[in-house]
């Protein structure tokens, strides 16, 4: 049977970077529970551009969890209640009858909010442009295969790859840390035999670049692991802090 | 090494090696107090042989030295991670499933002091502090100080809670430490969460003994 219900969505707003925030609650009603929680925010705007008012602007783009444009802090968690998704997959069905939704942006020093729920999160492509690739010579295109990597590394390789860059551990963590994202990008190359040529380099530069733009330290609260909608592990962190201190005691 | 100062993880290297330092203290601290359940005169002996010679004077020095570190890096590592939290706040909290004790490590350290502080003022003072100064009522035999000291069952409920909160904290700090010098991954994360528990769970048990014995022995007298 169908899920219908009535809800209360208590959402930040706020015009610009500068500009005082504050919260405005909306009442919504007859969401299916079928809904997801972006199309609801899609039917809400509707109402609130119905009303001759600005509607709430929040990142989105896929809609499916692989881009890791969506974002959004529900009930105190980041990409909402249910385990393993981002926003644009979660479903109105895990909210009840007459519940008050709490919508907020991503919260960090390094994430500054540019407007309503979307926040800057250039960060971390600053992170990835300091280290995160493998300098290649753009010869002729090798057989696949070439290349013997084992089927343990091949797959932790691809589980590290799996971050989709959303920024949730950072919105978690007590420390505003992005440990977990930038050891699962310096993980998915060290993997690898084509990523393990640069590796100290690698780990080096994105960890300077990481404290560089006002992240904070890692005190290894595991919230982070919980709340990433990828299950990033952090053995990446583990292996990221290895990688740094041999990277540094080599030098 | 300018490095160790200058990046995340070589301050969190700092810690994790100071905090092993201080775990193994403990450890060698749980031990020799101990011997005090079986035998004043033994307990008395260490107590002498850790008095105000060169030896335990330079191992007070750097345990001190220790401490500091661990505090300090604590400290500013702390503030650091406040600053980059931001002053915005979730309205809604932060309804993440971590363990207590991950969160409070800094708060349950605070409390750590505090007691130590007290343990300090204790028997610290009383021995090595009025013997290096030349003070009256230098004590040089610690079983009497233990043993007056824990017939007041106040003392040992003071204890016990300050021995409670060192357990907290080594359940996250022991595994963490690990996690931080690199020494960990899927396979060795439990091992060293299982480690974790018993090494913390031993130091408190032991540490517990001598003013559980020592109440419940004046509380016969």
């Amino acid at each position: 049977m169908e899920k219908i219900i009535n809800i209360t969505v208590k959402v930040w707003r706020q015009k610009g970077p500068k500009a005082k925030g504050g919260f405005e609650s909306h009442k919504l009603n007859g969401i299916s529970g079928d809904t997801s929680f972006l199309e609801m925010l899609d039917i809400l705007n509707e109402q609130i551009v119905s009303e001759g008012k600005e509607p709430i602007a929040f990142d989105n783009d896929c809609r499916e969890g692989i881009c890791g444009m969506c974002s959004l802090y529900v009930n105190g968690h980041p990409h909402g209640p249910d385990n393993l998704i981002t926003t644009c997959q979660l479903h109105m069905r895990h909210f009840k009858d007459g519940e008050t939704i709490t919508v907020e942006p991503w919260r960090s020093a390094a994430f500054p909010v540019i407007r309503d729920l979307m926040v800057d999160r250039q960060a971390f492509d600053k992170i990835i442009q300091a280290g995160g690739y493998t300098s290649v010579n753009t010869g002729g295109v090798p057989d696949a295969n070439a290349i013997p990597i084992s089927k343990i590394d091949a797959d932790e390789a691809m589980d590290s790859a799996s971050c989709i860059g959303c920024g949730a551990c950072v919105a978690t963590c007590k420390n505003g840390s992005a440990m977990l994202f930038v050891s699962a990008k310096v993980s998915q190359l060290a993997l690898l035999p084509q990523g393990k040529i640069e590796a100290k380099a690698r780990a080096k530069a994105m960890v300077a670049k990481m404290d560089e733009l006002g992240f904070g330290n890692c005190t290894n609260t595991r919230a982070c692991e919980m709340e990433c909608p990828k299950g990033v592990s952090i053995s990446n962190i583990a292996r990221l802090n290895r990688q740094f201190l041999t990277a540094k005691f080599s030098d | 090494m300018y490095w160790l100062f200058n990046s995340s993880i070589g301050r969190k290297l700092i810690m994790s090696i100071s905090g092993i330092f201080l775990i193994l203290f403990l450890l060698f601290h749980a031990t020799m107090n101990l011997t005090l359940v079986f035998s004043t005169e033994a307990y008395d002996w260490i107590c002498e042989m850790l008095g105000a010679n060169w030896y335990a004077i330079a191992g007070t020095l750097v345990l001190a030295g220790g401490f500091v570190v661990h505090i300090a890096y604590a400290t500013w590592l702390t503030l650091q991670n406040q600053k980059a939290r931001g002053t915005a706040k979730y309205a809604s909290a932060n309804q993440t499933k971590t363990e207590w004790a991950a969160k409070n490590m800094y708060v349950l350290g605070l409390i750590i002091v505090l007691g130590l502080l007290i343990h300090l003022w204790n028997f610290w003072y009383n021995m090595q502090f009025k013997e290096l100064l030349h003070l009256k009522g230098a004590v040089s035999a610690g079983s009497g100080l233990v043993i007056d000291l824990f017939s007041q069952p106040i003392y040992s409920l003071i204890y016990l809670l300050w021995l409670a909160a060192i357990w907290f904290h080594l359940t996250h700090g022991v595994w963490s430490a690990f996690q931080t010098l690199g020494w960990n991954g899927r396979t060795w994360y439990p091992r060293l969460k299982f480690i974790s528990n018993v090494v913390a769970t031993i130091i408190m048990v032991a540490f517990a003994v001598v003013p559980v014995f020592f109440t419940i022995k004046s509380l016969f007298n």
